[in-house]
């Protein structure tokens, strides 16, 4: 299909989904209404089950089962990106030397990496307590590492990154969620229910499960987005006779500019 | 309802379209992984506003009453869930675009026409 063949069916589609999505927009409740009866049960919920962080409580106890989904999601992208970008026998791994790094970025990266690292361990703590959880505080952990890429060179970040370590840990994590679940089954009730002490409500311990299954996830976020991030970065430094690092497609925003016709890299 | 009230849930529907529109018009794959992260924002701005409550605080109560006005915390559990199972998507797809600039050397969409074992 051409081009403009192409936008003109588009702007017909997009015109349909304009007005049916407006006429759904009006049968939708009012923006800031005070009448929100799924929040109000959660909210009632959470406060008997003595989490703090309604959201937490929300995704690590009563709807627990969905972020497993959630979760396995993530496993399966890893293991997607893990399967891409693995290295094929025709490449192989350049050893140019990092480039020199200002001395003050290296005092930042250095006095920050530890200083990020208990960032994402108390975010990933808290999270039946304050806004944070699994998923926020494991991508903390995992960029904070980068830093080491920032202060000193690659080969820095690859010694303190045992790679082949987060493949597994990834997975165990992962693991350990699904197998958190089986307690319930254990004690007779359902399926991922909160079966640990509540105990105090606004305390560390409390919440039950919740901390637990958020330390599970934090550690699966935290090595899965290390080892997504390692196999893209090995790409920046890996080269190949039939690929060329740098990519030379020139973008076509949606202003509809012309791209230059230097789009298809020369091999 | 009146315009204003309807104004947070257009502006979910206007991003949703121009994430589209980027998505049709696209020239780099790359971009169109952009455009696509555009698209699926309007989630998060729709699962939000349909959220917010008038004078409602954060669902987070280790600072607040118990008894105080928060705005809904499903949808906010909902937009969680959108933003991680989004960053996951986009790593998938930015190594389909890798893998596919190594097998075909281009990434241009309208390029890739061909069939190749």
């Amino acid at each position: 299909m051409s081009r403009t063949g192409r936008i003109r069916l588009f702007l017909c589609a997009a015109a349909v989904i304009a007005v049916a999505y407006t006429l759904a927009c009006t049968g939708l409740p009012h923006f800031g209404s005070a009448v929100h009866p799924y929040g109000a049960r959660a909210v009632a919920a959470t406060l008997k089950q003595r989490t703090a962080n309604t959201i937490s409580s929300i995704n690590f106890d009563q709807r627990a089962f969905d972020t497993l989904g959630e979760e396995s999601i993530l496993l399966g992208s890893v293991l997607g990106v893990t399967a891409l970008l693995r290295r094929t026998d025709e490449e192989r791994q350049s050893s140019e030397r990092g480039a020199r790094v200002l001395p003050s970025t290296r005092l930042f990266g250095t006095l920050l990496l530890p200083v990020a690292l208990l960032t994402g361990i108390y975010i990933v703590a808290h999270g039946q307590l304050s806004p944070g959880g699994g998923f926020q505080g494991g991508v903390i952990l995992a960029t904070a590492l980068h830093l080491a890429y920032v202060a000193a060179d690659y080969r820095a970040l690859d010694r303190i990154r045992p790679r082949e370590l987060l493949d597994g840990v990834d997975a165990v994590a992962a693991g350990a969620f699904t197998c958190l679940g089986l307690a319930g089954l254990v004690v007779g009730a359902a399926y991922l229910k909160n079966v640990l002490p509540l105990g105090t409500f606004n305390t560390l311990s409390s919440g039950g499960m919740v901390p637990v299954i958020n330390a599970a996830v934090g550690v699966e976020v935290a090595s899965g987005v290390i080892v997504l991030l390692a196999y893209f970065l090995d790409q920046t430094i890996t080269t190949g006779p039939t690929t060329s690092p740098t990519i030379t497609t020139s973008p076509g925003g949606p202003d509809g500019t012309e791209p230059s016709d230097t789009s298809e890299a020369t091999s | 309802m009146n315009l204003f009230g309807l104004l947070p849930y257009l502006v979910a529907g206007w991003i949703l379209l121009i994430g589209m529109y980027g998505l049709v018009t696209s020239r780099n794959l790359i971009h169109a992984v952009g455009c696509l992260a555009v698209a699926q924002s309007a989630t998060y701005v729709l699962l939000l506003s349909i959220g917010f409550r008038r004078g409602g605080t954060a669902p987070v109560f280790s600072d607040t009453s118990t008894h105080s006005v928060v705005v809904d915390p499903v949808v906010q559990a909902l937009a969680l869930t959108d933003v991680v199972v989004g960053a996951t998507v986009t790593a998938l797809l930015l190594s389909l675009v890798i893998q596919l600039h190594k097998r075909h050397s281009t990434i241009d969409p309208d390029r890739l026409n061909a069939l190749r074992g």
